[in-house]
């Protein structure tokens, strides 16, 4: 590699590679390290296959909410609203099935049509009448609880099991096994292994022909060796398990996937990120402005109802309580996973990371029997930590 | 009073440096006691640069030379450190709070206060009498958004009057009033002269200086070149301070060019705009214009002449409401109220302010490149990457822009480059009309000459060029043919042949009739 003579450039030395991308490595390495801290701490029962699966599915609604929350921060604004949406749409999902005889499958694709018109009514509010997202979330929050507790009332319960299993089941194990590994689990985990290698190296290579800034080598070799690794060690644990590939776990990869995409690949992100930016600039660039925060809010919505579905196949009945501070989850995980409080950075894969380390802290915390009152002054500390550490981190590159 | 032979303050050999650029070098100042002394200069002549040196805006060790009020040599920190002797500056951006009444404002920082508890009787009462010594006859609780700007000038002084004030310094504080509150404005400097306050104004309109100044420094290109006695028995001219203010010589720093110009591309008529906080102000008054395929075409204008207003509202409406008048691309009427469909149709506008209006500082250069025309480069909404490195490498190379990569994040980049990414973005908006505002502010002379080959470079290639910019003889150096707006006016056009610093300035300074009496 011509790493040494293009050093010029800013990312050609491995401390000044390592300074620029600083935060995204120490929250990596901060999961792995609460991961075997818990690992140590519990004799090896964080990582039991079951476990992992469980953690997995537990955590599932904040991956996909945590998606639509980095888009709405990235862009400047806030969503109180997602965790009373969640109780809401779950609620009628469950009314649609249970008491309106409407067909499972169909009702997930009306659920997260809902889901979308709740975010067409916020993003009305927000893009074209101008209210702070803060405010309209706010009431939105008070207004689908409301509307929750008023149509869906006590437990809708009951739900078949087909539908359930979107949250707590896995796939068939059509391939058999090879000893006691489920072989499906097997050969998701080796495409994924192998997307992973082909996009790093694609990625790598369109730099360097394009003679610009490349991460050092030993950087890109790191990197590749943690998430095949990662992505190996994931393949093998829940190969073990007892059910095999988690379905929700595919929900989120094609999510993740979809999402990275639409942010990095497609105008509509694009846009975002320029207004999350600089707002007037991006206006006086001739983006619509209105339009992307309308279509924001209606796409956190659709992944609202996604979050609903999974929230009420998991629990197998609707309540109108549930989804209780799933926007604050959604928030904190942005935030620890680097989005930027001011607006205009962030990343989905960085969200995930965030919301896998309040989940790997969530389950350690529960499996070390550390009383809930205290799991909750342990997850504050980690928010406002993460936070101080982006800012004060940002100041010092100044 | 004004016979006191020592000078109230005299700023001696002040030079202040910023990063490549020397704002101020040598200036002295005398002003005597119980005078108004009025500073003129061009826009970015240092005038407000030395009001800032003098209130300790910019604290003692950060400029050279001495500062000597009322006999003695001060070191000023802070405004703070300033007020305390009794030198109050009033900013052309008034510092009130628009919720709080006018009698909080007055003692905003210096509150009636006993152990930290506001006495609102002695607030209010304090502030009563000192509106009635600036003869604005409203409430003290009244809230500042409730009265016009005008008003609100007359809040600033008397909070500066509070703070008891020996030395008061207004910057350009007719620029945003009526007449009517103008004569009110200078009446009342007049009477405060007569209390034995000293003010310095820093002003563009030469009939409001030749009516109240006692004497007048003009400031040009960082230097104090003279101060005129404005009751010497021959008398002063404006046409005196006007030659004083632009005589500079005009080097060659301006490339060679032949226009070949060729059909109207861009017309407006009866461009009237309004602000758009208040209506009742119009910040262009039926305005007319029009530009030429390969014409490169300047707008002159002071400081609130309405240059940047007219060419944002053309802009799609960027700016201002209730726009009336009608505008025409290629001899047809059109109608474009949006950003989108100005880019659409042809128009580009490339800001004066390009951090706060222009760049996405936190973006990297190519994504700052394209932002304004991603539809080229996408196809179903999808961005292709390559293709967008490779253009964005190609305008790094046409443009000469110093940087490594396109993967840097332009702030990152110094003023010429960032502004040479503004023109990339908006060349790669392929549009027919440039509307370029102040395209070398902040800008070395190295990198000014290069902006000036690509102006030229994109008039050949057939494009109509608006240049708005503060520096006449950048204009001169530039243009084919040259506009010039005073108050929200345009006052005149002259081709390059029949333009001067001296004419341009006389049109720039051309007031309504009767502005001040």
């Amino acid at each position: 590699m011509s790493t040494a003579t293009k050093s010029k450039t800013e990312g050609g030395s491995l401390a000044g590679y390592l300074g620029g991308n600083l935060k995204q490595y120490v929250m990596v390495a901060a999961l792995i390290v609460i991961t075997l801290w818990f690992q140590f701490d519990t004799n090896g029962l964080m990582l039991l296959p079951n476990n992992v699966v469980s953690l997995i599915q537990q955590n599932a609604y904040v991956f996909i909410l945590t998606i639509g929350m980095v888009m709405i921060i990235v862009a400047g604004h806030i969503d109180l609203s997602v965790g009373s949406v969640v109780a809401f749409v779950g609620g009628i999902t469950g009314l649609m099935v249970m008491q309106w005889d409407v067909p499972w499958p169909l009702a997930v694709l009306l659920a997260i049509i809902l889901g979308g018109i709740v975010g067409a009514w916020q993003g009305f509010w927000v893009a074209y009448v101008g209210i702070p997202a803060f405010i309209v979330t706010l009431g939105g929050m008070l207004l689908f609880r409301g509307l929750a507790i008023n149509y869906v009332g006590t437990t809708v319960g009951g739900l078949p099991s087909d539908f359930n299993a979107l949250a707590n089941g896995a796939l068939p194990n059509w391939l058999g096994f090879a000893g006691n590994l489920d072989v499906v689990s097997v050969v998701i985990g080796a495409i994924a292994i192998l997307g992973l290698l082909i996009s790093q190296v694609r990625t790598r290579r369109e730099l360097v022909r394009n003679d610009l800034r490349t991460e050092p080598f030993v950087a890109f070799l790191v990197k590749a060796i943690v998430g095949v690794v990662a992505i190996g060690y994931l393949t093998w644990l829940l190969a073990n398990s007892a059910g095999g590939m988690p379905i929700v776990l595919i929900i989120v990869g094609v999510l993740v996937l979809l999402y990275s995409f639409i942010m990095n690949n497609t105008i509509f992100g694009r846009h975002i990120y320029a207004m999350g930016g600089n707002l007037p600039a991006a206006m006086l660039s001739g983006v619509k402005t209105k339009r992307v925060n309308f279509l924001l809010f209606v796409n956190m919505g659709l992944l609202a109802g996604v979050a609903a579905v999974i929230t009420t196949a998991r629990a197998g009945s609707a309540v109108a309580s549930a989804g209780q501070n799933y926007e604050l989850d959604a928030i904190a995980a942005a935030f620890i996973g680097g989005t930027a409080v001011t607006g205009g950075v962030g990343k989905v894969t960085g969200a995930i990371v965030g919301a896998l380390i309040m989940g790997v802290l969530n389950m350690g915390l529960s499996i070390t029997n550390v009383r809930p009152e205290w799991q909750m002054v342990i997850k504050g500390l980690v928010l406002i930590v993460a936070v101080a550490f982006d800012i004060l981190n940002k100041r010092r590159g100044k | 009073m004004a016979n006191d032979t020592t000078p109230i303050l005299e700023m001696r050999g002040i030079t202040k440096t910023f990063p490549g650029v020397k704002a101020l070098s040598d200036v002295t100042l005398s002003v005597a006691r119980g005078e108004v002394h009025a500073i003129c200069g061009e826009n970015g002549a240092g005038k407000s640069t030395l009001m800032k040196v003098l209130s300790g805006v910019y604290g003692h060790g950060t400029y050279e030379g001495d500062i000597v009020f009322e006999g003695e040599t001060c070191k000023f920190k802070t405004t703070r450190d300033s007020e305390e002797r009794g030198i109050v500056i009033i900013h052309q951006e008034l510092a009130l709070s628009p919720f709080l009444s006018i009698a909080e404002n007055i003692f905003l920082g210096n509150e009636r206060a006993t152990g930290g508890v506001i006495s609102w009787a002695q607030t209010n009462r304090q502030a009563a009498d000192l509106l009635t010594r600036v003869g604005l006859n409203e409430q003290p609780d009244t809230k500042i958004m409730d009265i016009g700007v005008g008003k609100q000038q007359l809040v600033e002084i008397a909070k500066a009057l509070s703070k008891k004030v020996k030395l008061l310094i207004l910057d350009e504080p007719t620029a945003a009033l009526n007449d009517e509150d103008s004569a009110h404005l200078l009446g009342l400097l007049r009477q405060l002269k007569a209390e034995g306050i000293t003010s310095i104004i820093i002003s563009h309109k030469l009939n409001e200086i030749a009516a109240i100044a006692d004497s007048t420094t003009i400031i040009r290109d960082g230097q104090s070149i003279e101060t005129l006695d404005m009751h010497s028995a021959e008398g002063v001219s404006e046409d005196r301070i006007i030659r004083t203010m632009v005589g500079r010589d005009l080097e060659n720093r301006y490339p060679d060019h032949t226009p070949t110009i060729g059909e109207e591309i861009l017309r407006i008529e009866n461009w009237t705009v309004r602000h758009p906080n208040d209506p009742s102000r119009l910040v262009v008054d039926n305005a007319a214009l029009d530009v030429r395929a390969g014409e490169i075409v300047g707008i002159a204008g002071l400081m609130g002449a309405g240059r940047t207003e007219l060419a944002m509202s053309v802009f799609g409406h960027s700016y201002g409401t209730g726009i009336t008048g009608q505008l025409y691309l290629h001899g047809k009427p059109v109608s474009i109220k949006t950003v989108s469909a100005a880019i659409e149709n042809g128009i580009a506008y490339a800001t004066e302010d390009r951090k706060h209006y222009g760049l996405n500082l936190i973006e990297d250069i190519k994504r700052n490149t394209t932002a304004a025309r991603l539809t080229k480069i996408a196809r179903l909404g999808v961005v292709n990457a390559a293709k967008e490195i490779t253009i964005s490498e190609q305008y790094r190379k046409d443009m000469r822009t110093k940087t490594p990569s396109v993967d840097v994040q332009v702030g990152k980049l110094s003023g010429g480059n960032q502004q040479k990414v503004v023109l990339s973005r908006w060349l790669f908006a392929e549009p027919e009309v440039l509307i370029l505002d102040e395209p070398t502010r902040g800008i070395d002379v190295g990198a000014k000459y290069e902006i000036y080959e690509i102006i030229n470079k994109l008039a050949d290639s057939g494009k109509a060029v608006i240049v708005i910019s503060s520096e006449l003889p950048e204009l001169l150096g530039i243009c084919d043919r040259i506009y010039a707006m005073s108050q929200g006016r345009i006052t005149g056009q002259l081709p390059r042949a029949e333009a001067s610093q001296e004419s341009l300035m006389r049109y720039m300074t051309m007031e309504k009739s009767g502005a001040t009496r």
